[in-house]
């Protein structure tokens, strides 16, 4: 397997600052720099063609995986990392190491002119070199982006279903959000839960903040409402929308033996009127 | 044999599953109850299930057959303290316990079998 001669990587020390500049000439041209400050940008377009030359000049295998290209892979991954957290999406990210790519065949063109067999060789070898650090630039930021992804989700599942208590008595359970199977399963488990606890007898589910109900939704509704009644409590589902109430009756949807109402404070209205309580104004 | 105690409390009779439920002796449960609330003439059954914390198919039909049948002799059925991932099983099975009361507690379900009596 050919290598890359001791020419280029002199060649690429020696040319270094212009490389640099013309690299992130490049880059700004080609709008990878979106929310990244100029500054940190120099500084990794920088560090980077460091370690680069560093590694190239310890010689060794030219495979990424190496222990050689260490310190690259590890300034590559901290660099798509920020670039997943900033919003950069994967080409924008692939770009900062391929946008090199141009600069340095021409320094290399510049530097074989006469022997156009070696720059063939060592173009090519450049090339794969840089590609394959691109790759695993493109493969962190995915797992990067992936993890916060995943971070979100579990945020938002726990976010979206806290249960309050309203009354002695009476649980209320604001729902945000769409409805999915697996959100549903968790949004049961802690109602029933919570219902065991305190002993409630009425447990009111608020759909204000469901954004639409389709005939999936309602079915997730009514088994949560199905099995609080077989625990022994009572249901009620407030925060019907105008809208939402036409969808539900435009899809045939049967909600027949919930009890629904249009607003939170109806349907404590109700509860308390069922727990016997009064609420008077005190005069 | 194996079988599940049904205790006379007045008019009621109460019925506390608190071991795993095979189907046998849910099939004994059945015929037992029928009979005593037969014997005893009683208006109201409470089924205290909080024991339970697994339920199949066949238990929860078996439970819908007993509310059923003492509906039919006018004894009235009240089943409390369901498990919550009892009542997940069950929904997730499609056994919705139509016409089955249900009540948080032994205390809850007794009052709600009271009244259940008197307006019957």
């Amino acid at each position: 397997m050919a290598t890359l001669h001791a020419t280029t990587v002199q060649a690429l020390q020696s040319n270094k600052l212009s490389l640099l500049t013309t690299w992130i000439e490049s880059l700004e041209a080609s709008g990878a720099t979106r929310n990244v400050k100029e500054a940190d940008l120099k500084q990794q377009a920088n560090d980077f063609l460091n370690t680069l030359i560093a590694a190239l000049e310890q010689g060794g295998s030219q495979n990424v995986n190496q222990e050689n290209w260490a310190e690259t892979r590890v300034l590559l991954e901290k660099l798509s990392h920020s670039r997943a957290l900033v919003g950069q999406d994967s080409q924008q990210t692939a770009s900062f190491i391929f946008a090199l790519k141009g600069p340095l065949f021409a320094l290399l063109q510049r530097e074989y002119a006469e022997q156009p067999a070696q720059l063939a060789e060592q173009l090519w070898e450049i090339s794969e070199l840089l590609d394959a650090l691109g790759m695993h630039t493109i493969r962190t930021f995915q797992k990067s982006r992936e993890l916060v992804i995943k971070r979100q989700q579990e945020e938002l599942l726990e976010l979206s279903t806290p249960v309050v208590k309203l009354w002695d008595g009476v649980l209320a359970l604001p729902m945000i959000g769409t409805l999915d199977s697996q959100r549903t399963q968790v949004v049961m488990e802690s109602l029933l839960q919570r219902i065991v606890d305190t002993g409630a007898e009425i447990a009111i589910i608020d759909i204000t903040g469901v954004p639409t109900v389709d005939t999936l939704v309602a079915q997730h509704l009514l088994k949560t409402v199905t099995a609080i009644r077989l625990m022994g409590a009572d249901c009620i589902i407030s925060g019907v929308r105008p809208q939402i109430a036409q969808t539900i009756v435009h899809l045939g949807l049967d909600l027949q033996g919930v009890v629904t109402k249009a607003n939170l404070a109806d349907a404590l209205a109700l509860s308390l009127k069922r727990l016997g309580v009064t609420v008077t104004k005190a005069v | 044999m194996e079988r599940i105690p049904i205790l006379q409390m007045g008019e009621f009779l109460l019925v506390t599953i608190q071991v795993d439920m095979h189907d046998q002796l849910a099939l004994t449960l059945q015929d037992d109850l029928s009979e005593r609330i037969n014997r005893t003439s009683a208006r109201g059954v409470l089924i205290d299930i909080s024991a339970l914390d697994m339920v199949d198919s066949f238990i929860g039909r078996m439970i819908g057959t007993i509310s059923g049948l003492s509906r039919i002799m006018d004894a009235q059925t009240v089943l409390v303290g369901m498990q919550p991932a009892v009542a997940i099983t069950l929904v997730e099975l499609g056994m919705t316990l139509p016409g089955v009361a249900t009540a948080l507690n032994v205390e809850r379900g007794m009052k709600l079998l009271r009244e259940r009596v008197e307006n019957s």
